[in-house]
């Protein structure tokens, strides 16, 4: 396994493969009466936390405690970026605490890379989420969702989604989930298109491993998974389209394009969904949408990362900073 | 002793040939010349320039003397090479006074290693809304001949209209950081392949050469002289280029950095690598080259821009943007130019000594390496190999991006007139 995880691009297909396959495992464990396992006991593993989010943060920390891990949560919302030295502060006061491992959400695109890579601090870094850039964990949980949709939970061990033809729609310019997502999916083999207005598609995305259309409708009877990506309100303001109507006729997904999707198709979403201007009620509540069970795959994806990266198999995954405990 | 006798130096990369100093003057060029009462530098091999003149440089004082002082910069410059710096007005307060500016060139008298001629801003506090009082400026002890907001663009049209027209009055220039603000909004680096993939707020090229675009017909419609700060693009370059072709009165000038490194830099999400305008592609970087070579680019400025370490040892977005640059220009320009065989020695004179005095109407600088001239002069060592190692900086700030890099050449001796300011590559 990799020291830390900064980004899904950084992953190979059999690392990728491997930490699937080890959430399938964690995901046991929450079927389990006692919801516990011993692996990072005695371990300290802390949440930085400089820009809000619930949600993930909940993910990892439940992840981290039933993994038996001590968890420190640091919220330094809004203290970053207006002087970005609070992050090294922050880092070494960490370090110097003892912490084993770093979960870090950051406004700013590269936060997570800098924190890892500039010998502030010694922990393995695992990137929650950074600016417009990446989210490694959301790409593997959305990947994790499709393979037990669309390969099976027992037999999609040891497998990648080759062949999957997997949709991304809504805000990618903005989105670190649909890098992540372009990212994994390209090395995990399946075939990715990206739908969006052009003014939500940026500029250089034509080097990137997947397909762009500006036309939802032509995409819908191809794609065996389609994930709506949440589009911020404030970018009305901005004029990347001139109305949420007119977004939401271009590029929401309701009942009548979710007809037109193969049988077997799902509707993904990181959440929390815009009803109404993204995707309709009855598509969002309909059994093809996984937004519930995509938050509790987050859960095991995130317990197998940290099982991983902190030395849940010392023989190949070794930390040098535990060994000199 | 006053004299000084600098034999066998190849004078503008050409003849070697000795150079007589005579107190603050040229006194003799020639071959033979009698080293009677004159201290002796042996410069075979080396090369001989006038001095170099900077026509962008930060100094920062008045107002953020952690980064820099009128005495580091000008030590900062006397170890590049440079026996005149222009100084940005982006100052605090902001030189936008006759009182800021007189100030300015009164540390610059004060430091003796470097003359320093102040810009003035041509908008009040650098706010785009109201012209300065540029007639003071130019009235004043520090005779202002360059204006310019520069780290901001003078984005309304009538106010660049107005202070294109204003100052050909006493014979100004204004200098434009040419940004579009609109479309840099957020802007983190250079829009393209790279700011994609790493989700880094994207400053297009466009935003850059329609400000130079609109500005070059405003300074034809009016009659005046711009001059263009730090191109960075090559759709900039074919603007200039039109503009030259056109019989337009613009000049131009690169930064060493925009020769040199291109945004794929930025993959390391380093600080160091952030500046404004951004680094560009490596297509860019060719346009830009070949634009100095045919004279389309007029000048190498440095857009020295010195920052703490504070600044720059933090995550990208929160760090600030510019790089060191004065004592690291000539090994730059003679890695990308001279030795690619685009520029010659002596067309590396012209592009950083003689044509930035004459834009800047730099009075005893820029002159040629002749009898009865002003003895500013440098002197460089061509073969010379060496790593950066920004703890010999004479600069207060250390935010070079060539850190660890190894780069050709070494300013051996800086005169300003006639008194030597380096000696063997070190400050005097």
């Amino acid at each position: 396994m990799m020291r830390h995880l900064i980004s899904a691009a950084d992953l190979t297909r059999d690392e990728a493969v491997r930490i699937l396959d080890t959430a399938e495992e964690m995901a046991r464990v929450a079927d389990r009466p006692i919801k516990k396992l011993p692996a990072l006991r005695g371990r300290t593993v802390c949440n930085l936390f400089f820009e809000d989010s619930t949600r993930t943060r909940i993910s990892f920390e439940a992840a981290e405690k039933r993994l038996s891990a001590d968890v420190i949560n640091f919220a330094a919302k809004g203290s970053s970026v207006s002087k970005g030295e609070s992050l090294k502060d922050t880092a070494q006061t960490l370090e110097a605490m003892g912490v084993d491992a770093v979960v870090i959400r950051h406004g700013a695109s590269g936060a997570p890379y800098r924190l890892a890579t500039s010998g502030w601090i010694d922990a393995p870094v695992i990137n929650a989420g950074d600016g417009t850039h990446q989210h490694p964990t959301q790409a593997l949980l959305d990947a994790f969702t499709m393979r037990r949709r669309l390969v099976g939970r027992d037999a999609g061990i040891g497998q990648d989604l080759a062949g999957r033809r997997i949709t991304i729609v809504g805000d990618v310019l903005h989105s670190r989930v649909a890098r992540s997502n372009v990212d994994l999916l390209h090395t995990l083999g399946a075939e990715v298109t990206l739908v969006a207005p052009p003014t939500l598609v940026p500029v250089g995305v034509e080097t990137w491993p997947c397909e762009v259309s500006y036309d939802l409708d032509s995409t819908l009877a191809k794609s065996d998974a389609i994930m709506m990506l949440r589009v911020q309100r404030e970018r009305m303001n901005a004029a990347f389209f001139p109305t949420e109507r007119e977004y939401s006729r271009r590029y929401g997904l309701d009942g009548d394009r979710m007809a037109k999707m193969p049988g077997h198709a799902i509707v993904m979403h990181p959440g929390p969904m815009v009803r109404g201007m993204e995707i309709t009620a009855e598509v969002a509540d309909s059994d093809r949408c996984t937004v519930i069970e995509q938050v509790a795959n987050g859960v095991s994806i995130r317990m197998a990362v940290l099982y991983l990266l902190l030395g849940g198999n010392e023989s190949d995954a070794p930390n040098p900073r535990t060994e000199e405990k | 002793m006053s004299k000084i006798l600098i034999r066998g130096a190849k004078v503008l990369g050409g003849e070697a040939q000795d150079v007589l100093i005579d107190g603050a003057t040229v006194a003799a060029v020639g071959t033979g010349l009698s080293d009677e009462g004159a201290r002796v530098i042996e410069a075979q091999g080396q090369i001989l320039l006038p001095g170099l003149v900077d026509l962008h440089t930060h100094l920062r004082e008045p107002g953020r003397e952690d980064s820099e002082t009128v005495l580091t910069g000008t030590r900062a410059a006397a170890s590049g090479g440079y026996t005149a710096v222009f100084a940005m007005a982006n100052t605090f307060p902001v030189a936008d006074t006759a009182g800021v500016v007189e100030q300015v060139y009164r540390l610059g008298k004060e430091s003796g290693y470097c003359d320093v001629q102040p810009i003035g801003a041509v908008t009040v506090g650098l706010e785009g809304k109201k012209l300065a009082e540029l007639g003071a400026m130019h009235d004043s002890a520090a005779g202002v001949t360059v204006f310019s907001d520069d780290g901001k663009c003078v984005d309304d049209a009538v106010i660049m209209r107005r202070a294109l027209e204003y100052v050909k009055a006493f014979g100004g220039v204004v200098a434009q950081h040419a940004q579009e603000p609109r479309l840099t909004e957020g802007a983190q680096m250079n829009e393209g392949v790279v700011s994609a993939e790493l989700g880094l707020g994207g400053w297009p090229a466009v935003a850059e050469e329609s400000v130079i675009a609109r500005d070059v017909l405003l300074a034809e419609h009016v009659g005046s002289r711009v001059h263009i700060c730090h191109l960075s693009t090559a759709g900039s370059v074919e603007i200039v280029r039109w503009a030259k072709s056109r019989g337009i009165d613009v000049t131009a000038e690169v930064t060493p950095h925009h020769l040199l490194l291109t945004d794929e830099m930025v993959r390391s999400y380093n600080p160091v690598y952030k500046v404004n305008p951004p680094l560009r592609t490596e297509r860019d970087v060719l346009a830009l080259r070949e634009a100095l070579a045919d004279g389309t680019i007029d000048i190498v400025a440095t857009d020295h821009a010195p920052h703490p370490h504070e600044d720059k040892d933090c995550e990208w977005a929160a760090a600030a943007m510019g790089m060191v640059g004065l004592e690291t220009a000539l090994s730059v320009v003679q890695q990308t130019m001279v030795e690619t065989g685009l520029l010659d020695w002596a067309q590396v004179a012209d592009r950083m000594s003689f044509a930035p005095a004459r834009i800047g109407r730099a009075q005893g600088h820029g002159r040629p390496v002749s009898a009865g001239e002003p003895a500013n002069l440098t002197l460089v060592d061509p073969a010379y190999r060496g790593v950066v190692d920004p703890a010999g900086f004479a600069s207060r700030s250390r935010n070079t991006p060539y850190e660890g890099r190894e780069l050709p050449g070494r300013v051996t001796h800086t005169f300003l007139r006639g008194r030597a300011t380096v000696v063997d590559g070190k400050l005097a």
